[in-house]
């Protein structure tokens, strides 16, 4: 379980569609989130559990990380759904409509079970939880912080404006606050935060707003219903080349104070911090996942390098 | 009027020197003239004849004679049915189709082979009913596959003997002048029918739309037609073109088109000045679409575009980012615009485009090319003719043409298609030898052809996750296992020419 990776982009996949379960992998989002909750209808829930669990053992999915959304311990799924996931070992399992620490540990307690009725360390499987009501906004921090095992958590905004008797809006005014104290919660516990789904597609004016939003709020990434949202989610929080430079020079500085054996570090006359050199390395993992450092993009001069 | 020969002394042995006949009269030596010139509200000159069936027999044609016709109206052709529908029941027999390609519409076709009027095809391409009966066994002759640049060439060389051409289109005037871009069944380039109206030993028109003469500017001309028939439509619309090629919303073929376009980028071949040809398929119109933004990126114009032109590549010709468009097919409504209201969007004809045996066609000299593919193997050797089930589905078109003339050849196809693997150790049929195929880009990885170690370091360079094909083929293997084979018959149902003539590869009937 890493919970330093890059996770900007997390592609949702029906749990049930063969196809697109079989092609999540080419569009190189970081995770990849195969769904056994609402996309799947009752009557689908049993073989996309089987679907999820034969592609888990088979395919490869060339690293990138794999997630599963079970269904809630309140349905007639969800103890299935953990008894087969643990077995097919994704990376993360995620549980929805989270409203207090104790749904995260009851599900880890069977998780626990599980791995070592498999044979499996346990904590082998991640968790992470998204929290999709007024309640769960609330008790956010005793969530973030209510398992080990958490990876992040993240917010589902359609239960919640729903339940807080608004809807979504463009501007998203509705859910800032949620939005604000999942971040917050999340930062203060140690963990990543993600923001929820943006729906319409053939918007995308719209979705780039509301990247920029939560990139700009402090969240680490976003679901994403199709493979067409990736590249944005991804440019956005790509790094300008001035990020990247600074980046770059605090790292360096960082390597010739040690080699000096100094223990104070500065570039361009300013004292660099813990913080600092967090979000330097932070920059340039996502400057790399962006391809971003070796090379500047084909439009500056690969072509004659 | 009387004919004044002229009553001067002419000694014979100047005409014998001259090797002349003497003048008879200025009337008696020329055909297509109008001899009453008294009044005014006689019927103009013109090549109308009132019916098909009183076409074909001015035209003499008969049993064993070859036939051609082109398919600028796509899926909305009507006239190939029209013509043959009428020849068969004037019992006419054992005739060689020769047609530039055939589509779904054609199923009333089979209806004509099986009464016998037809007895041979060479075409591009086939689909549909028509192409399953035929890969069931239909036709006592195998059927011949060509490029377009080789058809233009068996008909140059004489190799396809064109007897009556039956040529659709949206517009003539009544003296044979006609063109692609205008009138209700509009097609844009007529550039695979100029090809027949130059050599076919009779050209009939067919049209819908009879224009003021002068129709210029003029594709086929006056001098090239012997005949003209004038029916309710030549073709449907919508079947013609769609409005404007749609880019595709499948993340798959964006993603397919999106390292396409890269690959042109870090190729090397991507510099002020290039040229280029795109298809017209989901990925190949997202490539022409990422590509416009490295070009506005680094500020690169192509001076020219070839092909088959879309919606998109006029876009970026009115931006002013290709300079000219050479067009031998338009292939939707904003293209059949622009080649009437652009001075530099010229139709081509197929021989210009893609003759290899010509003083130098177009091919040659484009430096980058897109192209699909239904099968590739581990050599990089192409079928885009039959399916996985090995029947025929498709066309030769200029695929092989513009695989070795261009300076860059690169196939896109999604590494799985339905169930089936794109890389394969050996596929069907070859349609372009993998020696003239550059690059494969897949959804799943990019292969570059050994002979080109260059091309395959530059992508490299540029971070394109370059891989060994047989690695892709393995990748696929995995993912879709290994179908049974396909059981094929003895008997031969059709005969791939490669675009010099020489035979390239059969293909077999498969087993019901």
């Amino acid at each position: 379980m890493d919970r330093t990776r890059l996770r900007r982009s997390m592609l949702y996949v029906p749990g049930n569609n063969a196809g697109m379960i079989r092609d999540a992998a080419i569009y190189h989002s970081d995770s990849i989130m195969f769904d056994l909750e609402d996309s799947v209808a009752y009557r689908q829930k049993d073989a996309a559990r089987m679907l999820v669990f034969q592609n888990l053992r088979t395919l490869d999915f060339e690293g990138i990380e794999t997630v599963v959304r079970i269904n809630g311990l309140d349905t007639p799924y969800g103890r299935e759904d953990i008894r087969a996931m643990v077995k097919a070992r994704p990376d993360i399992i995620r549980l929805p409509k989270t409203d207090c620490a104790q749904d995260v540990q009851e599900v880890e307690k069977l998780i626990e079970i599980e791995e070592r009725k498999n044979g499996m360390p346990v904590g082998t499987i991640g968790m992470m939880a998204a929290i999709e009501s007024p309640l769960g906004v609330i008790n956010a921090y005793s969530i973030a912080t209510s398992s080990d095992r958490l990876i992040g958590i993240a917010i589902g905004a359609e239960d919640y404006v729903t339940a807080m008797k608004t809807a979504r809006s463009a501007s998203g005014v509705e859910i800032l606050y949620a939005r604000s104290a999942i971040v917050t919660a999340a930062r203060a516990a140690g963990i990543c935060a993600f923001d929820t789904v943006y729906s319409d597609l053939n918007n995308e004016e719209g979705f780039e707003a509301e990247v920029r939003l939560i990139k700009q709020l402090g969240f680490d990434g976003k679901s994403i219903i199709s493979p067409r949202q990736i590249k944005l989610v991804h440019d956005v929080f790509a790094p300008n080349g001035k990020e990247i430079a600074f980046a770059e020079r605090v790292i360096e500085a960082i390597e010739e104070a040690k080699a000096k054996g100094s223990g104070v570090i500065a570039v361009n006359g300013k004292m660099i911090d813990k913080p600092i050199v967090e979000r330097a390395i932070s920059t340039l993992e996502r400057a790399d996942a962006a391809g971003l450092r070796d090379y500047s993009s084909p439009a500056e001069g690969v072509l004659h390098a | 009027m009387p004919d004044n020969p002229v009553n001067h002394e002419i000694p014979d042995e100047i005409l014998s020197a001259f090797d002349r006949k003497l003048f008879s009269g200025a009337y008696s030596n020329t055909p297509h003239i109008r001899i009453d010139k008294g009044n005014r509200s006689l019927p103009r000159l013109n090549k109308i004849v009132d019916t098909i069936e009183q076409v074909v027999i001015k035209t003499g044609l008969s049993d064993g004679m070859t036939i051609s016709f082109h398919h600028h109206f796509r899926g909305g052709d009507k006239v190939i049915n029209m013509v043959m529908d009428v020849i068969s029941h004037m019992g006419i027999k054992n005739l060689t189709l020769a047609a530039s390609s055939l589509t779904t519409v054609h199923s009333p076709l089979v209806g004509h082979i099986k009464s016998g009027t037809i007895s041979r095809i060479c075409t591009s391409g086939i689909r549909g009913e028509l192409a399953d009966e035929i890969s069931a066994g239909l036709m006592d002759h195998p059927i011949l596959i060509h490029s377009h640049g080789g058809r233009a060439r068996a008909i140059e060389t004489g190799k396809i003997k064109i007897d009556v051409a039956f040529l659709g289109v949206p517009t003539c005037d009544v003296y044979g002048n006609a063109n692609g871009y205008t009138g209700a069944s509009a097609c844009g380039s007529l550039g695979y029918a100029k090809v027949d109206a130059h050599f076919a030993r009779k050209v009939v028109l067919i049209t819908d739309t009879i224009a003021e003469y002068p129709n210029t500017p003029f594709s086929i001309h006056q001098d090239q037609v012997d005949y003209i028939v004038v029916v309710d439509q030549v073709g449907d619309p919508k079947g013609i073109s769609s409005g404007a090629t749609r880019l595709t919303k499948n993340p798959r073929d964006i993603l397919i088109g999106s390292l396409a376009a890269k690959v042109i980028a870090c190729s090397g071949y991507f510099e002020d000045g290039f040229s280029l040809q795109t298809g017209s398929g989901g990925a190949s119109l997202v490539t022409t679409k990422f590509l416009r933004e490295y070009m506005e990126q680094q500020n690169i114009r192509a001076n020219w575009a070839l092909g088959g032109i879309t919606a998109q590549m006029v876009k970026l010709h009115e931006d002013g980012l290709i300079k000219r468009l050479l067009d031998v097919q338009s292939f939707d409504q904003e293209a059949i615009r622009s080649i009437g209201e652009n001075r530099y969007h010229s139709e081509i004809d197929a021989s210009y485009y893609a003759n290899p045996l010509n003083k130098g066609c177009a091919v040659n000299k484009i430096n980058v090319v897109v192209l699909s593919a239904l099968e590739i193997d581990t050599e990089f050797n192409v079928n885009v003719l039959t399916g996985s089930d090995g029947v025929l589905r498709g066309a030769s078109g200029g695929h092989s043409d513009t695989a070795i003339g261009s300076g860059l050849s690169i196939v896109v196809a999604p590494l799985i298609r339905g169930r089936s693997a794109t890389v394969v150790d050996q596929i069907k049929t070859v349609i372009t030898p993998g020696s003239t195929i550059d690059v494969l880009v897949t959804d799943r990885g990019i292969a570059v052809n050994p002979r080109r170690p260059q091309v395959a370091e530059q992508l490299r360079r540029c971070k394109l996750p370059v891989i060994p094909i047989s690695e892709l083929k393995e990748k696929a293997q995995k993912l879709a296992g290994v179908p049974e084979p396909i059981i094929f018959e003895k008997k031969i149902v059709a005969v791939v020419e490669y675009r010099d003539g020489t035979i390239l590869d059969v293909v077999r009937q498969v087993q019901a």
